[in-house]
């Protein structure tokens, strides 16, 4: 049972059926096999969160999984989170705050935000901090991030009040 | 860094995933979560023949409370779930503590509670946890059916479990902390979520005067598994929880019952040292946490 495994992936809202390998991690599936380049590699082993997808709903790292067990689950990567005329808010506060430099971290980052600015309307810098811990940034810093957050987590909860 | 090539099966049940690890013998391995296993194929630090896949084995998947107080965790059950359970995040002190810096949330959000006790690393929280706390492990086979093992004859090294390769680790036990029980979980490390220097945990069960009736001390990091600092348990047992004999305490452990390596991150002495404060800082939190407990 080696060989290739038909799978079948709801990346974006949308189904994808490839061939792969049992070996084929998920972020080179999303990358290779599908063509969506937002999420970006950096370790490749679960230390610098930059491959971080939803997975079922839940942030996790893309190049922990293989691409295999991913048939029949559901994935949203930072393509399905904004489009650039309607941006997703932590988007918007991103830009906003200025809270990228190079951009490569970025999308880890947002896919990691996405449930905690979804569950937090005021988050406290520690809780920010611990949400983002596993997520390395090399040129920002994180204080503009920090801002971020705080912002998006207002722009959230505001437009539902 | 892609892994090397492996056969993949995905068992839907406990029997044909027991089928196929006795087929499999040495070739095959487990993969839970993978959150320890994927980064070390990718590094190809680990080469198995085979991968047995238990995500879609819906039954390995629970917290039920135990009829005798306490929970029964199914091995596949994800980290997350155990450490946003409203009575267990409130009942085990130590525990939730140590998932504050356990990695991070998306690895917390993927990796088990059974693989992160079966793998078995000695800088790993769970380990010791469970050592302090009592944890009690169920591993089932084919040909051996189901055997309970305490976490202390769990560990037998760095990286290794009494497991065989045709088993697998199925259910943990997590006993009822009891009355008068205390418990806390204390750790040094560089940075947030990163690999610690040296981590204890403690459960502390008072007697009616609130002196020491038993006292566990996992320490971690400081020899090739968790270590049960049993002289100093035997130091406190029966005596009260003063200052002075807490300072006891840690200093012994701290002298006589670790055997701490250098690495880059840390030198030997510097483990010492870091024991004897995180020992004191830990038996205190969990007399403070018995005695707010009651009993």
């Amino acid at each position: 049972m080696s060989g290739e495994y038909k799978i079948n992936v709801k990346v974006n809202g949308k189904n994808y059926e490839r061939m792969v390998e049992p070996r084929l991690l998920l972020s080179d599936f999303i990358r290779h096999e599908i063509g969506l380049t937002g999420t970006h590699v950096g370790c490749e082993h679960g230390v610098c969160g930059t491959c971080t997808v939803l997975f079922d709903g839940l942030p996790s790292r893309s190049c922990l999984i293989f691409a295999v067990q991913a048939h029949r689950h559901e994935v949203v990567t930072v393509e399905g989170l904004g489009s650039i005329e309607q941006l997703h808010p932590l988007q918007k506060a991103f830009q906003e705050k200025h809270a990228l430099q190079c951009g490569y971290c970025t999308p880890g980052f947002l896919m990691t935000l996405v449930p905690f600015v979804e569950k937090h309307s005021h988050p406290s810098d520690e809780e920010i901090r611990e949400a983002i811990g596993g997520n390395l940034c090399r040129c920002t810093g994180y204080e503009n991030i920090v801002e971020a957050v705080k912002l998006a987590s207002a722009m959230m909860h505001t437009s539902k009040e | 860094m892609k892994p090397a090539p492996f056969e993949y099966y995905a068992p839907t049940s406990i029997p044909e995933a027991l089928d196929r690890l006795d087929q499999l013998g040495y070739d095959g391995k487990v993969l839970a979560g993978g959150q320890s296993l994927i980064p070390a194929m990718n590094f190809r630090m680990a080469r198995p023949a085979a991968l047995v896949d238990l995500n879609n084995v819906p039954e390995l998947f629970y917290i039920i409370p135990a009829p005798q107080g306490g929970y029964l965790i199914g091995t596949m059950t994800r980290d997350v779930s155990v450490e946003t359970h409203p009575e267990i995040s409130k009942k085990y002190h130590a525990l939730n503590q140590a998932f504050h810096t356990w990695a991070h949330p998306q690895i917390r959000n993927r990796g088990t509670y059974g693989g992160a006790l079966a793998h078995a690393d000695p800088a790993g929280q769970l380990p010791g946890v469970s050592l302090a706390l009592e944890f009690r492990m169920k591993i089932t086979g084919k040909a051996t059916g189901e055997r309970w093992v305490d976490a202390k004859d769990f560990f037998v090294g760095p990286f290794t479990t009494v497991i065989e390769p045709s088993e697998m680790l199925t259910e943990v036990y997590m006993p009822d902390l009891g009355p008068r029980t205390g418990t806390s979980y204390q750790q040094v490390a560089r940075t947030h979520g990163s690999q610690f220097q040296v981590a204890v945990a403690v459960k502390l069960v008072l007697d009616a005067n609130e002196r020491c009736q038993k006292a566990n001390i996992a320490m971690l990091a400081v020899g090739e598994q968790p270590i049960l600092a049993e002289q100093a348990a035997r130091l406190l047992a029966g005596q009260a929880l003063s200052d002075q004999n807490i300072e006891a305490a840690a200093r012994l452990v701290a002298t006589k019952e670790i055997d701490p390596g250098t690495d880059i991150h840390a030198t030997a002495e510097y483990r010492r040292h870091a024991t004897e404060v995180l020992v004191r800082r830990a038996l205190n939190d969990a007399k403070a946490d018995a005695k707010q407990r009651g009993g």
